[in-house]
């Protein structure tokens, strides 16, 4: 950035009155057709069941009024300022300094997690808080393989988290086997149902494949609900063993750890555990795709999402490199949904509903997709940052959503939407987020 | 098939349900030979292409590719990127397609998927890092940095590919094709868009390519002074059928050749020719 910014700017168009005050008519009429139902009319059930209702004509007339002013503030604001972009309220120095501080983030952040037991060790709730974000990055991680790298876009990821989490409920509670052996089994199950997936829909692309992983997802739980005689049906499975730390159980009796250590038990060695399980497998996940991504078949998925035709020009076997992705996503989600299982000790079919795949893929989109530093803080934002907004009672979904479409205003490619390339001579070089590709299927 | 044949095309036929689009066409390209394919805009030149390079299925018709070591290859018989991979045919696109996101190093390293493939152990050897697999990765490296050194763009080896200007996309498209190690190379318009100074630089590095690596290159252009300095052999289309064969000068002075050109009949086109010379 060496020209002045003055200089960037196109010359103001003058002030013109009459579109100022036909946009703010506009917006006062659109927020009176939503708003006169909304806040005009007041019903409510009375005391017998009958429908009482009562108007609200000044509020109504205050809420109009002020999308009218608003509209023209706003409308002069932008005269008066120019060009809003992120140069012109972020000096050049601050934006730099912030660069330079990105490079630190992640080892900050994993140093900082790798403390939490320590610090928050007596606070269960912020140790549970945890638990539940690192669950949440981990299916970030897992689902960024197939949309961030591979660029196929998989509405119904959370059926791998329920084949996963469901594996292990099941051969724990009917063959005795230990977490240890099942967890690998999960991933493995999962990774299956991937590929099983990925036949099918493998020539669909876009919105088509979107609607067929959704449908994939909707029967993943439609048939546990129903083969009632393996999954117990809507009542799900109860009495799922803990896990141990290699066979040693976290309990209370003679043989439990504590005992073994000799320290006085307490059920929060159980949650501490927990905690760095599940961030020994989120960080198992993010080591293995940084490492895919530097191989052949990393650079096969992004080369996917980039041009698919020129990957066959290239001699790429396309239907293959799908099919790793989907596999690759589904067994990281059938390794988180083996935890979830072991920390919750029941499971459910109602746990594995679309919300959650819609929960995972907005922290994907949100994050940027293909970043793994952007998934976790966006995994952080979405899971720590719903909580944060628990004293705001019924308006956190508001809030909420407020939050999420102003981060997509300000960043429409996600908190990190450049990309960082795999490999490189000299110096590398961050990818814009303009010149990336989101991928066609 | 004689000797020095290295792709035989006979009798393609290519219908897009009533439309012929090719009709008959048989043409041969020779080992280490630039061949030409020109004609008119719609005279089915890059549909011939799209079927010797898998992406049509060549409603009759055979095409067969002499290789070395295995004899000959039925194109009309694999399918998609299997052209690439088993019959070591690599193409560019006449609307350049590269991937724009990843940089220039890394295009070039996805040419040579099939190969890194093996050598990373269908990723296992590559996931634990084993010796094998980094000597093979630093050879594709090499080769990399050799082809980019090659079309002039070894210093922007770590921008990304979108940044380029529209000359250096398509130099480093014709890159990632060689980069496959391909026996044929066929390249659909790789002069358009460029000006003359750049023409020019193309139709040294095609000739270099044919001279140092041995590869045939098959083309497509309409730029005639590529095609007239670069070219062994000119086949001309026109409405998908074959109208001239030969030398490039034997081309530039068949009267139907000019006459499909200026749109007009053959005697016409005879009297333009006998009232400009």
């Amino acid at each position: 950035m060496t020209a002045p910014t003055s200089k960037q700017q196109p010359p103001q168009s003058a002030l013109n009155p009459g579109f100022i005050l036909k946009k703010a008519v506009i917006s006062a009429a659109v927020a009176f057709v939503l708003f006169s139902l909304m806040i005009g009319l007041r019903t409510e059930a009375g005391p017998t069941g009958e429908l009482i209702y009562w108007t609200r004509f000044g509020d109504l007339a205050a809420m109009v009024a002020t999308v009218f002013v608003g509209s023209i503030a706003i409308e002069l604001l932008r005269y008066w300022w120019g060009p809003v972009g992120t140069d012109r309220f972020v000096p050049p120095a601050v934006r730099n300094g912030i660069a330079t501080a990105g490079r630190f983030i992640a080892p900050a952040l994993l140093g900082f997690t790798l403390l939490v037991p320590v610090i928050f060790y007596d606070q269960r709730y912020i140790l549970d808080l945890g638990i539940l974000v690192l669950t949440y990055v981990m299916l970030g991680w897992g689902l960024n393989v197939v949309v961030g790298l591979a660029g196929l876009l998989d509405l119904g990821y959370v059926a791998f988290y329920a084949v996963g989490a469901y594996s292990y409920a099941l051969l724990a509670t009917s063959f005795d086997l230990s977490f240890w052996v099942c967890l690998p089994l999960a991933g493995i199950l999962a990774a299956l149902w991937g590929v099983l997936l990925g036949f099918p829909v493998l020539r669909l692309r876009g919105d088509y494949l979107a609607i067929v992983t959704l449908a994939f997802g909707e029967i993943i739980r439609l048939v546990i609900i129903n083969w009632q005689s393996l999954t117990g049906g809507p009542n799900g499975v109860s009495g799922i063993p803990r896990p141990t730390l290699f066979g040693i159980p976290l309990t209370a009796g003679d043989d439990g750890l504590a005992a073994k250590l000799g320290i006085e038990y307490s059920p929060t060695h159980r949650i501490v555990f927990l905690f760095y399980l599940i961030l020994a497998l989120a960080l198992l996940t993010n080591w293995v795709t940084i490492r895919l991504r530097r191989l052949p078949i990393g650079r096969a998925w992004e080369a996917l999402r980039e041009d698919e035709v020129a990957c066959r020009a290239l001699g790429i076997n396309t239907t293959t490199t799908k099919l790793t992705a989907f596999a690759t996503g589904a067994m990281f989600g059938g390794f988180a949904g083996a935890f979830f299982a072991t920390r919750q000790g029941f499971i459910s079919p109602e746990s594995f509903t679309f919300q959650e795949s819609a929960l995972v893929l907005a922290i994907v989109v949100l994050g940027g997709m293909g970043s793994q530093l952007g998934v976790a803080l966006s995994a952080l934002a979405m899971i720590g940052g719903f909580e944060l907004f628990r004293g705001l009672d019924q308006y956190r979904m508001l809030v909420f959503g407020l939050a999420m479409v102003l981060i997509m205003i300000w960043r429409p490619r996600g908190i990190i939407g450049h990309r960082a390339p795999t490999i490189y001579l000299k110096q590398s070089q961050a990818i814009s987020s303009d010149l990336v590709k989101e991928g066609h299927g | 098939m004689s000797g020095d044949t290295l792709l035989a095309v006979d009798q393609l036929t290519m219908r897009f349900g009533g439309i012929v689009a090719v009709n008959e066409l048989s043409f041969t390209a020779s080992h280490h030979k630039i061949t030409a394919l020109i004609g008119p805009n719609g005279a089915g030149k890059t549909t011939v292409f799209n079927c010797i390079t898998g992406f049509y299925k060549p409603t009759s018709g055979t095409m067969r590719l002499a290789h070395d070591d295995t004899g000959a290859i039925a194109l009309e018989k694999l399918n998609d990127f299997r052209i690439s991979k088993q019959a070591k045919v690599a193409r560019t696109f006449q609307n350049i397609r590269l991937f724009p996101g990843m940089t220039l190093l890394e295009n070039l390293m996805v040419a040579q998927h099939n190969a890194l493939m093996r050598a990373s152990g269908l990723t296992l050897l590559g996931l634990i890092g084993a010796p094998s697999w980094r000597i093979a990765e630093k050879r594709a490296v090499d080769l990399a940095k050799f082809w980019l050194n090659r079309v002039a763009l070894l210093d922007r080896a770590d921008d990304a590919a979108g940044n380029l200007a529209y000359g250096d996309q398509r130099r480093l498209e014709i890159a990632r094709a060689m980069c496959t190690e391909p026996v044929l190379l066929c390249l659909d318009e790789p002069a358009a868009g460029l000006n003359a100074r750049e023409s020019a630089a193309l139709s040294d590095l095609l000739l270099s390519i044919r001279a140092d690596q041995g590869t045939s290159i098959l083309l497509i252009e309409h730029d005639m002074s590529v095609v007239m300095e670069i070219s062994d052999h000119v086949v001309v289309m026109d409405y998908g059928v074959k109208i001239a064969e030969g030398t490039p000068q034997h081309v530039r002075d068949d009267p139907k050749v000019i006459a499909a050109y200026l749109g007009a009949d053959e005697e016409e086109a005879i009297a333009v020719m006998e009232s400009g010379s």
